[in-house]
């Protein structure tokens, strides 16, 4: 500690350069946390997936329906403990910007499959004793405003007209990565009130006795309805989300080849300053030498200054980035969960602090080995 | 007593014995210093003098640590310091050489405080003990009041004194001024010279330094010169 003022000090030396330096390892530490952001709301679906749960959707595509006695038929397989269903609703509030997921739930079996979601006891009872009640989630809540008691209308783009819903509850996640920014209000309105598609549910969430028979239950599901008018396709609903992802694109791979140019270019701008610098003061490092400074204390000395461009660089991009996400998804609805975790915030400071040692380490090892009659006779 | 042919007692401070330098110059070899002796006891103000090349701040650098020597043998205070290398060199320097070097090289970035506080930042004495044997050594050579200035802000001649006191915060057993008062003006360098004298003669330091002034070499106890490597004695206080 009483060598850090030593430290600091010479990032003081020049100011410019030093606040340049810093500038551009919190650019790139910014990019660094928002790519992160992006890749954890496409992942976050993935991440936060139910070990033991499946979902059964129609084998041709997710859009369409499965019919309604599906429900019983696969609480009879071997292996399930649960069904519950859904259907995409599609809407939109007040204006078509105004985009959240809108689901047509099974009331009776919802929550029960989806415990992280918290809904108080008072307001769930509301929700079910009223048909064209609604349950809203924190987020999208106080996004726009909206309270228990409010009536709300949703622009449906599938099921035609305006569908008016009265807000019975606001739920919670129970953890920060759970979506709530989702809408759900009673299948048994949507069945009653559509034109077309009575019967039918847009999938089947269920849930398994015993998450390693996961595979083997898909299969059983899988079986049951094969040759059927409606053949089904089950997942994992870790595969579902993931498979989900993978129609983005392939994000990780993108997010890798921009972070690893960016890192590299950083490497390569830090170690040209501190070499610089090292040059600049090659009298100096000799003199402290003299002084009795030992050949690795000056080498941590100077690996110290990189780390602390990095880490002042990283600090401030990190920064910028938790605060550019405080304002939520600014994709208007397109990444729910826009958000930076501190773990990631945590791996984007050793990121940094890595590349500032292996920018660090070249100009520290020649000051290591800096002759001190030499470098003194060039001073 | 100084001496300069090898048949010392024993017990000087600093005795150097059959000292070579050799330096190789593409394919010549240049011998700097040849079959070097010399004693110096505790408390002495030694000048070397000598023209450019002959081999003056090469010594000091051998005496200091800073080089290792082709052949012979340096101890002091009973330490044979030709032995030495790496971290243990570092840490003899540390404890046992006080450097004062023409340029000053004190570091631009640190306050006088600072700069002077280097050498102890070395030893295990906690903030409080450093910032008193600082605020004692700037006491002496008659900066308190400069404490908080930069190099930037202090004259010539009070930059080498902040470095004078850099030298001796750590109470070293010696001083190697390389040319102290090389760089400064006539007033300047009498101060300056006048302090080394006063850590000599009133502190008990032990002063070896390099000068091409002869008005610094008078004020030291025992002139040497550096002629063809090999040292001869001249005329100093005593």
């Amino acid at each position: 500690m009483k060598f850090f003022r030593l430290v600091w000090s010479n990032l003081l030396r020049k100011k410019v350069r030093t606040t340049l330096t810093i500038g551009s390892f919190a650019v790139a530490l910014f990019l660094f946390g928002l790519l992160v952001t992006i890749q954890t709301a496409f992942n976050q679906g993935v991440e936060v997936a139910g070990a033991d749960r499946l979902v059964v959707r129609n084998k041709i595509s997710l859009i369409m329906p499965l019919p309604l006695s599906y429900e019983q038929q696969m609480l009879q397989i071997p292996g399930v403990k649960a069904v519950t269903f859904a259907t995409w609703f599609g809407g939109y509030y007040q204006d078509p910007k105004n985009f959240f997921p809108q689901f047509a739930i099974q009331k009776e079996t919802w929550l029960k499959m989806y415990p992280e979601f918290q809904v108080p006891k008072d307001q769930w009872s509301a929700f079910l004793a009223d048909r064209e009640a609604c349950i809203v989630g924190r987020k999208t809540a106080q996004k726009y405003g909206i309270k228990a008691g409010d009536r709300i209308p949703i622009v449906a783009s599938i099921w035609g007209g305006v569908w008016e819903f009265n807000v019975r509850g606001i739920y919670d996640g129970a953890r920060t990565e759970d979506d709530t920014t989702q809408l759900w209000f009673r299948w048994d309105y949507l069945d009653e009130r559509r034109q077309w598609g009575k019967g039918t549910v847009g999938w089947y969430v269920v849930r398994v006795e015993n998450p390693d028979e996961s595979m083997a239950v898909a299969k059983a599901i899988d079986g049951r309805f094969a040759n059927s008018s409606w053949e089904t396709k089950t997942d994992t609903e870790r595969a579902f989300a993931a498979g989900f992802v993978k129609q983005m694109g392939n994000i990780k791979l993108l997010i890798l080849v921009i972070g690893s140019v960016v890192f590299f270019t950083l490497l390569l701008v830090t170690g040209n300053t501190l070499a610089m610098s090292v040059r600049e003061r090659t009298g100096e490092l000799a003199v402290l030498k003299t002084l009795g400074f030992t050949d690795a204390a000056v080498l941590w000395l100077v690996l110290g200054e990189s780390l602390l461009y990095s880490a002042q660089g990283g600090i401030l991009g990190l920064a910028a980035v938790k605060l550019f996400t405080l304002h939520g998804d600014p994709t208007g609805g397109f990444l729910p969960l826009f958000y930076l975790p501190p773990s990631k915030m945590l791996l984007g400071l050793l990121v940094a602090l890595a590349t500032g040692a292996a920018a660090g380490i070249i100009p520290a090892v020649l000051a290591m080995r800096l002759k001190i009659v030499e470098a003194l006779r060039r001073v | 007593m100084v001496r300069v042919d090898g048949k010392g007692n024993g017990e000087a401070l600093v005795q150097v014995r059959s000292l070579d330098k050799t330096y190789q110059r593409g394919s010549q070899e240049v011998h700097v210093l040849r079959g070097l002796n010399l004693d110096v006891e505790r408390g002495e103000f030694v000048a070397f003098m000598g023209p450019s090349g002959s081999g003056k701040t090469t010594l000091l650098n051998l005496l200091g640590g800073l080089d290792l020597p082709s052949r012979g043998s340096i101890s002091v205070d009973g330490d044979e310091i030709t032995h030495l290398s790496g971290p243990k060199l570092a840490a003899w320097r540390a404890r046992h050489v006080g450097f004062v070097f023409q340029m000053y090289n004190l570091l631009p970035v640190l306050t006088a405080f600072q700069n002077v506080e280097l050498p102890l930042l070395l030893t295990r004495l906690g903030k409080a003990e450093r910032r008193r044997h600082v605020e004692t050594a700037l006491d002496l050579v008659g900066l308190s009041d400069r404490l908080d200035h930069y190099p930037r802000q202090l004259s010539g001649g009070q930059e080498q004194r902040v470095s004078i006191a850099r030298a001796v915060v750590a109470d070293p057993t010696f001083l190697l001024c390389d040319e102290p008062t090389g760089d400064l003006d006539r007033k300047s360098a009498g101060e300056v010279m006048a302090l080394l004298e006063r850590l000599s003669s009133e502190f008990g330091k032990t002063v070896l330094m390099v000068t091409h002034d002869p008005r610094a070499a008078e004020r030291a106890g025992t002139v040497l010169h550096l002629e063809k490597g090999e040292l001869v004695e001249g005329q100093g206080r005593n």
